[in-house]
């Protein structure tokens, strides 16, 4: 296998860990709690989108059974992995969960605080 | 005579549905008095339940129970072995002391319209944290850990204080990265396997030892969980969390939530990786013994600086969790029966410090090593549950800490690493350091002439309190029942017969 077929070949994956240390460093680097939310948010959907690669497969077909005649039955019919969409779909839930919970929280930080920057929000606290 | 009954078969799936079930039913109550009895009757229904499943599995048998009859590995499976049956009885334990013990606390602490939704925030945790410990199912792991986080992160919010607030923003932020780092592991897993059963995933994996997703799958989990399990350097979200959180919930999550991350990085380790490559191929030992060690001593002298005890205490979990991280580390059996003996052990010290100290806060309002001078002769039950507790935490003998330790030491001194000896006792005379800061200031120092005085804990926070107590003592002493499931369940995980 060359080097292009690395890249192309795997071009969902090389997505995957972009999206995924693109969130990975909002979430660390940024002050603004709503940003580090987003930041979270891209950071899941790199790993929604490498469940969903997993499980497709090449020329493969919606998973619903076919009925074949004889000849057809030589050339099978091929089909996606529908579990690793199912089990990411369970994933999306938790996530949208997660970020709603964040969101009210930042809400309720802003009416303690008055701010939602970290390094404000810290330096109110080392006053207190 | 038992078996008659038609539930007892599905008790498995019974021990999460039950709570599951009732966290909503919970919140239809409305008034908050109802609710507190119905969810502290459900704690006990759990309790009960998981009394039953540790009967039915301490011979060493293995429960099976399929969701829905659907047949492994398709289905969704529940297994019960003597190691979950033991953390179940932790957590359900705990649970059926603290719900009890919440009414006065949480009358104090929370706003009334707010207690409802607490009550049920505590059934839905319990029914997260018991799920995780009873499935089979590696993705089932994920959905029921973030089914407990998502409501520990709503129980810390509703401390007092509004440090509360952030302290669950950053547990929030950094559980979702650990939650989201499993669910990549498990990913990876299911990639090379195509199953997500843990059984099923154990045997295909010795097939693909070597492979490098596999390794990645490693590393991605043991950070994962190592997030949730509060492993030192990732311990940052513990302490701030554990001590702006209401009484009532630093008490529950401090004595259950980082024990059943911690069996969950066993099953992971042992059950689906395997020791073979965990140990002997990836060398992960090397890993978790500097961290262990740092953590050991270095979290515990952080913790002799704090002013605020519930702090002080957060701290002093982290470093208890760096003995549990050594035990495995160890690679022996008797490392891994002092690790599973220091779950139990640490769950009925932390909960019982912390049940304390939310008496305190009811009286006292705070809870800072100043604002509890003078309380040993106003709060007299409640100051000598703590010393009890705070006793078992050093490891004194005749209370559970000891047993746990001198089984650690034992096992490193069987490795014959007496460098590892020498940093236990080290940090055990650091916790005598940090006890002593409240015991002083409780039982030496007058208090306060401008302080208000104080009366006793009410009796309903009390008996609580005490029987955790009691039962550090009880263990302490009677150790057949602990050391013996321990050594059990550890002899099997290490593959050994059992």
């Amino acid at each position: 296998m060359n080097l292009f077929d690395q890249f192309l070949g795997h071009y969902n994956y090389w997505v995957v860990i972009f999206l995924m240390m693109t969130g990975f460093y909002a979430v660390i680097a940024s002050d603004n709690l709503i940003k580090k939310i987003v930041g979270l948010n891209i950071f899941q959907t790199a790993v929604f989108i490498l469940y969903i690669s997993m499980g497709k497969i090449i020329g493969g077909t919606a998973p619903i059974v076919v009925t074949q005649t004889a000849e057809q039955a030589a050339n099978p019919v091929v089909y996606s992995n529908p579990l690793p969409h199912v089990l990411i779909l369970t994933a999306i839930v938790v996530g949208i969960a997660t970020t709603a919970l964040g969101l009210a929280l930042v809400i309720r930080i802003k009416e303690a605080y008055g701010t939602i920057e970290e390094d404000e929000i810290l330096a109110k606290d080392a006053d207190a | 005579m038992m078996e008659t009954f038609a539930f007892y078969p599905h008790l498995p799936v019974l021990q999460v549905v039950v709570p599951m079930l009732a966290a909503p039913l919970c919140y239809l109550l409305i008034k908050p008095r109802l609710a507190w009895l119905f969810a502290t009757l459900v704690s006990w229904l759990t309790f009960a339940m998981a009394v039953l499943l540790l009967l039915q599995v301490s011979d060493g048998t293995l429960l099976q129970y399929n969701i829905g009859n659907w047949e492994p590995p398709w289905g969704i499976a529940y297994n019960v072995d003597r190691l979950n049956a033991f953390v179940l009885l932790i957590v359900s334990g705990i649970a059926a002391v603290v719900f009890p013990y919440a009414w006065h606390s949480v009358q104090k602490e929370i706003p009334a319209k707010q207690q409802t939704l607490f009550f049920t925030a505590m059934l839905l945790c319990l029914a997260g944290l018991l799920g995780m410990t009873i499935t089979g199912d590696a993705f089932n792991v994920f959905v029921l850990l973030e089914i407990s986080s998502l409501s520990s992160y709503t129980l810390i919010s509703l401390g007092k204080d509004r440090r509360a607030l952030t302290a669950a923003f950053q547990y929030l932020i950094m559980g979702t990265i650990g939650a989201t780092f499993i669910l990549i592991g498990i990913g990876l897993l299911y990639m090379l396997t195509g199953t997500l059963n843990m059984a099923d995933l154990a045997a295909r994996l010795v097939d693909v030892q070597s492979s490098r997703t596999m390794q990645a799958a490693l590393a991605f989990i043991v950070v994962g969980i190592g997030l949730k399990m509060a492993m030192f350097p990732l311990h940052l979200w513990l302490p701030n969390a554990y001590a702006y959180a209401p009484s009532v919930a630093s008490a529950f999550l401090a004595a259950t939530a980082t024990k059943v991350a911690v069996y969950v990085l066993l099953r992971f380790l042992l059950t689906i990786f395997g020791v073979a490559f965990v140990f002997e191929a990836m060398q992960v030992q090397y890993l978790f013994l500097p961290l262990a060690v740092t953590a050991m001593v270095f979290a515990s002298v952080v913790a002799i600086f704090q002013q605020d005890v519930k702090r002080m205490l957060a701290y002093s979990s982290v470093a208890q969790l760096g003995y549990i991280l050594l035990g495995i580390a160890l690679v022996n059996v008797t490392g891994l029966t002092a690790t599973l003996l220091h779950l139990f052990n640490h769950a009925l010290m932390k909960g019982a410090l912390f049940m304390a100290l939310g008496a305190i806060c009811l009286r006292v309002g705070v809870a800072t090593v100043d604002s509890m001078a003078g309380l040993g002769k106003q709060m007299p039950w409640t100051m000598a549950a703590f010393v009890a507790g705070g006793l078992s935490l050093i490891g004194v003998p005749l209370t559970v800490g000891f047993i746990s330790k001198w089984y650690l030491i034992l096992a490193t001194l069987e490795r014959g690493w007496w460098p590892l000896t020498v940093a236990i006792l080290v940090a055990s005379l650091l916790a005598v350091i940090y006890i002593w800061r409240v015991v002083e200031a409780a039982y030496f120092k007058e208090r306060p002439a401008d302080a208000k005085p104080v009366k006793e804990a009410p009796l309903g926070m009390l008996i609580p309190t005490w029987l955790l107590v009691l039962a550090n003592v009880y263990f302490g002493v009677q150790t057949d029942l602990t050391v013996g499931i321990a050594q059990a369940a550890a002899t099997s995980l290490l593959g050994g017969a059992p």
